[in-house]
C-alpha cells in the first residue's frame, strides 16, 4: 500500500491541473469520474431532447434519417458506457474504501489508468461526429447492418473500436473493485457485513468481468469483418448474423444489471438513514441481489424471442426471465420494509430513493411481461419497450444516481446541496419523466416501433408523441435546475461534518463481538489536526491502536472548494467501536 | 407513534383512494391505445385471439402489482414522514414476511407462465395441410410476397382469403427485417441465411386493410418500409389471384406505348419485371406488372396516384432517404411517358 501513501503525499505538493492528472487518489478519481460522466449525460440528453423534437409532429423535418439514426444510437452508447456507468464508478471509487475501511482501493495506478483508458475511448466514441458521422446501426449493432457491406462508413469502425478501449477499462477497474472488496475489508468485516452498497458493487464487478469478454470476441470478430475481410456474421459466406445476437446479449443483458444494481445499492443506503432504522432484511437483500447477478447470465436470448428460436428455447429463456421477477420483487418488498415504522426524514434523497422504487417497478412489470414470447412478439421492438428501457433506467438508475448524489455530497465536498432546489429538481425530473416515458406503453401498443425517425399522422400517434416531447424538455429543466443547485452549493461554505447523512449505524446486521473490529472515526481525525475539516482518506487498523492518514481540506476561507491540501497523520487510540459502515459515508 | 389512529385511517384510505384513480387512468389510457389503426389490441386472427386473452390476463396482473406496490409505497411515504415525537422501530426484518414475499411474486409469475408455455406449445404446432403458401422477403427498403402455388410475384400488398391458414415463408435478401402485422400475427425476424415461419388464420374479412411495419432496424429507411395486408373474402381472393397472376396489361394509348419504350431505354428493365414485358425481367427492384392495382406505392409510404409517381421518378431519394432505386435523372419529358405506363399496369 506503499504507493497509495506516496501518491497523497504527491498530491500535497502540486493541487493544482498537474494533481489531477497524475492523481491515484481513488477520490480524486471518483470525482473525475463523476464529472465526466455528468458530462456525457449532458450530452445524450442533448441527443434524447433532439430525438425528440424530430418526433413531435408526424413527418417531422428537424433531423434528417440518418442523422436521427445516428443520434439514437450514440444517445443509448452514451448513456449507457459514458454516463451511468462512469457515474456508478464514481461512487465505487469514492466509497469502496470508505465503506469497508482501506486505505485506497487495491490498484490505485491501475485505477487511475482504468479512468484515463474510459476517457480516451469515450472522445475516440464520441468524436465519430467529427469524422464522417457516428455509429448508425442501433447500440446492438445487429449484423449484417453493421458488417462491411451494409455500413461502408467509418462510424461503426467507431462503434467497434470505442466499445473495445471502454471494456477494457471497465474490466480493469471491475477487477480493482472486486479485489479489494474482497481482500482490503477491516478486520472483523465479514461479507455478511458488508454494506448492501458493496455487495452490489461486487456483484456489479463480476459481471463485467464474466461478460466484457464474450462481447470483446464479438466486437474483434466485427473487426476483422469490417477490415480484413473475414466473413463471421456474412450469411453468404457461410456466417451468421444470429451469433452475433447471441455475443451480444450475453453481455448485454449483465449489462443491464450493471446498471441498475449500484442504484439498488444507493437505495438500500439511503433508505435506512433516512427512516432512522436498519435496513430490513439485509440478508434478503444480499442474496436477491447475487440471485440477479447469476441470473442474469441465462436470460440473455429473450432479446432475441422473434428471430425464430423455436419453443424449447424460446421456453428455458422464457421461464428464466420470469424467475428474475422473483428477487427484484424481493428487493422491492425489503425496501417497502425498510420504511415501514419508520421516522422517515424526506431529504431529496428520499425523494429520489422513494421515486426509485415506484418507477423501478412499473419498469419491472413491463419487464415481466414480455418475458412471454407470445406477448413479446408484440412488444418487442415497439415502443413499449422503449418504455421499458427508460423506466429501468431512467426511473432506476438516474433516478437512484441522483439519489446517491444528494446524499453524499457532502461527504464528497464538504458541502449540502441545496434542499430547496433539490426538491424542485426531483419534482420536476419525476413527473417529466412519467409525462415523457409513460406515453410510449401506448405508442407500444398503438403499434409504434422502435427506431423510426418519422411516422405518419392518422396512426392515432400524434398526441402522445407531442405529450412525451413536452416531457423530454421538462426534464432537460429539471436536470438545469440541477446544474444550477451544483454551482450555488460549490461558492457555500463547507459545512458539512464527517456524517453528515446522519447514519445512525451501519446497515448490517449489529456484530456480536464489537471489540474485534477496531475503527475509528473520522471525526477524531479532525480533532486531532485542527487544520479545518478533515476527510479520511484510510485508515490502518490494529488490535489496540489505530493510525488514520487523512487529507485535510484547507480552512474555508478560500474559494477553491476541490483544492485538496496538507496531508496530516494522526494516531489515536481506539475506544469507540464504530463500524466503517455507511455509519462513515 | 406520532399521528392518531384516526390520522392514519384517513392517510390510507386517501392513498388508496389516489392510487385506484391513477390505476383506473392508467388502464383508460390503455384502453384508448386500443382503437388506433395499428393497434395491438384489436385482434383480428386467431393466433391474435389467444394472445390478446393471455396479454389480457397479464395486464390484470400487472394491473394489480402496479396498485399493491403505489399504495405501499405512498401510504408508508406519508405514514412513516418525520414528526416529532414519532421513533423509528429498531429491527433488522422478518423470517416470515421474507417467506410471504418470495411466495407472491412466485405465485405471480407462475400464474402468467402456465398460459405462456401452453400457447408456446400450440402456436408451435404445425400449420394446416391447405394452408396458402406465401414467401415473404425483406429488402432494404420493401417487401416481397411470392406466392409460389399461384405463381404471383407482388410487392408491399400482401392479400389473404379469410378463415384459412397463411403459412409465411420469411426470408431476407441483404440485412434483418421483422415481419409485423399487429391485428394478424406477433412479429417474427426476417434473418438473411435463416427461413423462419409464421401462420395465422385471418377471422375478420374487410376492405380496408391491416397495417403492418417492419418492426426491426434496417437502415436508413427502416421508418418507411411499411406494407398492408388485405383479408379478402374467398371469391374476391379468387378473383384477385388470378388477376395477379396474369400477364400485364398491354398498353393501348399512344403515350402509354412510348412510356414502356421508355421504361426500356431509361433502364427500368434493368431491376423491375413485368410480366409479359418479354425485356422487363429484372429482379432487384419490386415487381411492378400490376403496379398501378395497388393502392399505395413506395413500401406503403404513399397513395398511388400520378403526382406520388412523379414525385418518385423524379427523385426517389427525396421522397424515401437512402431508397436503393437510383436517381435516373430522368427529363419531365420522360416521366410524362412513364407516368400514364405505370398507370395502366392493372
Amino acid at each position: 500500500m506503499a504507493t497509495a501513501v506516496g501518491a497523497i503525499a504527491h498530491t500535497e505538493e502540486h493541487s493544482g491541473l498537474w494533481s489531477w492528472l497524475t492523481t491515484v487518489d481513488h477520490k480524486k478519481i471518483g470525482a473525475l469520474y463523476g464529472i465526466t460522466g455528468f458530462c456525457f449525460f449532458l450530452l445524450a440528453g442533448l441527443e434524447a431532447v433532439m430525438i425528440r423534437t424530430q418526433l413531435a409532429v408526424p413527418n417531422g423535418t428537424v433531423l434528417d434519417a440518418d442523422v436521427y439514426n445516428q443520434f439514437f444510437t450514440m444517445h443509448a452508447l452514451t448513456m449507457i458506457f459514458l454516463a451511468i456507468m462512469p457515474m456508478g464508478a464514481s461512487f465505487f471509487n469514492y466509497f469502496i474504501p470508505l465503506q469497508i475501511g482501506a486505505r485506497d482501493v487495491a490498484f490505485p495506478r491501475l485505477n487511475a489508468l482504468s479512468y484515463w483508458i474510459f476517457l480516451s475511448g469515450a472522445i475516440i466514441l464520441t468524436s465519430s461526429f467529427l469524422f464522417g458521422g457516428a455509429p448508425n446501426g442501433g447500440w446492438f449493432g445487429y449484423t449484417p447492418l453493421t458488417d462491411r457491406q451494409f455500413s461502408t462508413g467509418t462510424g461503426l469502425n467507431f462503434y467497434v473500436v470505442g466499445l473495445l478501449i471502454l471494456g477494457t477499462s471497465s474490466l480493469m477497474a471491475s477487477l480493482n473493485f472486486a479485489v479489494t472488496i474482497i481482500n482490503l475489508r477491516a478486520p472483523g468485516m465479514t461479507m455478511m457485513r458488508l454494506p448492501v452498497y458493496m455487495w452490489m458493487t461486487l456483484v456489479v464487478s463480476f459481471l463485467l468481468i464474466l461478460s466484457l469478454p464474450v462481447l470483446t470476441v464479438g466486437l474483434i470478430q466485427l473487426l476483422f469483418d469490417r477490415m480484413f475481410g473475414t466473413n463471421f456474421f456474412i450469411p453468404e459466406q457461410g456466417g451468421d448474423p444470429i451469433l452475433w445476437q447471441h455475443l451480444f446479449w450475453i453481455f448485454g443483458h449483465p449489462e443491464v444489471y450493471v446498471l441498475i444494481l449500484p442504484s439498488m445499492g444507493i437505495v438500500s443506503e439511503v433508505l435506512p438513514v433516512m427512516s432512522k432504522k436498519p435496513l430490513f432484511g439485509y440478508s434478503a437483500i444480499v442474496f436477491a441481489g447475487a440471485a440477479i447477478g447469476v441470473l442474469g447470465f441465462a436470460v440473455w436470448s429473450h432479446h432475441m424471442f422473434t428471430t425464430g428460436l423455436g419453443p424449447v428455447p424460446q421456453t428455458f429463456f422464457s421461464a428464466s426471465t420470469m424467475a428474475i421477477g422473483v428477487p427484484t420483487g424481493i428487493k422491492i418488498f425489503n425496501w417497502l420494509g425498510t420504511m415501514y415504522g419508520g421516522n422517515i426524514r424526506f431529504t431529496t434523497a428520499t425523494y429520489f430513493s422513494v421515486g426509485f422504487i415506484a418507477l423501478f417497478t412499473i419498469g419491472g412489470i413491463s419487464g415481466v411481461m414480455h418475458a412471454s414470447p407470445p406477448i413479446d412478439g408484440q412488444h418487442q421492438d415497439s415502443y413499449f419497450v422503449v418504455a421499458h428501457i427508460h423506466y429501468v433506467l431512467f426511473g432506476g438508475a438516474i433516478m437512484g444516481i441522483f439519489s446517491g448524489i444528494f446524499y453524499w455530497f457532502p461527504k464528497m465536498t464538504g458541502r449540502f446541496l441545496d434542499e430547496t432546489l433539490g426538491k424542485i429538481c426531483f419534482w420536476i425530473m419525476f413527473v417529466a419523466m412519467n409525462v415523457t416515458f409513460f406515453p410510449m406503453h401506448f405508442l407500444g401498443l398503438a403499434g409504434m416501433p422502435r427506431r423510426i425517425y418519422t411516422y405518419d399522422a392518422g396512426l392515432g400517434w400524434d398526441t402522445w408523441n407531442f405529450v412525451a416531447t413536452i416531457g423530454a424538455y421538462g426534464i432537460a429543466v429539471g436536470v438545469l435546475v440541477f446544474i444550477v443547485n451544483f454551482f450555488l452549493t460549490m461558492r457555500k461554505p463547507m459545512t458539512a461534518t464527517d456524517n453528515p447523512g446522519t447514519a445512525p449505524r451501519l446497515s448490517g446486521p449489529r456484530p456480536r463481538r464489537r471489540r474485534s473490529m477496531t475503527s475509528m472515526s473520522s471525526r477524531r481525525c479532525t480533532t486531532a489536526t485542527r487544520s479545518g475539516t478533515c476527510v479520511t482518506t484510510g485508515w490502518r487498523f490494529r488490535r489496540s491502536r489505530s493510525t488514520c492518514t487523512c487529507t485535510c481540506r484547507r480552512p474555508r476561507t478560500t474559494r477553491s472548494s476541490w483544492r485538496w491540501g496538507r496531508r496530516c497523520s494522526v494516531s489515536a487510540r481506539s475506544r469507540t467501536s464504530r463500524l466503517p459502515g455507511s455509519a462513515l459515508s | 407513534m406520532g399521528s392518531s389512529r384516526s390520522g392514519r385511517a384517513t392517510i390510507i384510505i386517501a392513498s388508496l383512494v389516489a392510487v385506484g384513480i391513477l390505476t383506473w387512468a392508467v388502464f383508460s389510457a390503455f384502453a384508448g391505445s386500443a382503437n388506433t389503426p395499428q393497434s395491438t389490441f384489436l385482434p383480428a386472427s386467431i393466433q391474435t385471439v389467444r394472445v390478446n386473452s393471455l396479454y389480457m390476463l397479464v395486464f390484470i396482473l400487472a394491473g394489480i402489482v402496479f396498485f399493491g406496490i403505489m399504495a405501499l409505497t405512498l401510504i408508508f411515504s406519508l405514514m412513516y414522514r418525520e414528526r416529532p415525537g414519532q421513533v423509528a422501530r429498531q429491527f433488522h426484518g422478518n423470517s416470515k414476511l421474507e417467506v410471504v414475499w418470495t411466495l407472491i411474486p412466485v405465485l405471480i409469475v407462475v400464474v402468467m407462465a402456465i398460459p405462456t408455455f401452453s400457447t408456446i406449445h400450440d402456436t408451435a404446432q404445425e400449420p394446416p395441410k391447405d394452408a396458402l403458401q406465401v414467401i415473404a422477403i425483406g429488402h432494404q427498403w420493401w417487401f416481397e410476397f411470392q406466392y409460389p402455388e399461384l405463381g404471383i410475384t407482388t410487392a408491399n400488398e400482401l392479400h389473404v382469403p379469410v378463415d384459412r391458414a397463411v403459412y409465411i415463408t420469411l426470408e431476407s435478401k441483404d440485412v434483418i427485417h421483422s415481419f409485423w402485422v399487429p391485428q394478424l400475427s406477433g412479429k417474427i425476424d426476417m434473418m438473411p441465411g435463416h427461413r423462419n415461419h409464421l401462420w395465422f388464420t385471418p377471422t375478420v374479412a374487410r376492405p380496408e386493410p391491416y397495417l403492418a411495419q417492419c418492426a426491426e432496424f434496417c437502415g436508413m429507411s427502416h421508418a418507411n418500409m411499411r406494407f398492408r395486408v388485405f383479408v379478402d373474402p374467398a371469391n374476391d381472393f379468387a378473383t384477385w389471384s388470378k388477376g395477379a397472376a396474369s400477364d400485364r396489361v398491354a398498353p393501348t394509348s399512344d403515350i402509354a406505348k412510348a412510356g414502356e419504350a421508355q421504361f426500356t431505354a431509361a433502364g427500368c428493365i434493368g431491376c423491375h419485371t413485368v410480366q409479359g414485358n418479354p425485356v422487363a425481367v429484372g429482379k432487384i427492384g419490386p415487381n411492378l406488372t400490376h403496379f398501378a392495382s395497388r393502392t399505395t406505392m413506395a413500401s406503403a409510404m404513399m397513395d398511388n396516384s400520378p403526382e406520388n409517381i412523379r414525385r418518385w421518378l423524379s427523385n426517389p431519394q427525396a421522397v424515401k432517404p437512402g431508397a436503393l432505386m437510383p436517381n435516373l435523372h430522368l427529363s419531365p419529358d420522360a416521366i410524362d411517358k412513364l407516368v400514364p405506363y405505370l398507370g395502366g399496369l392493372k
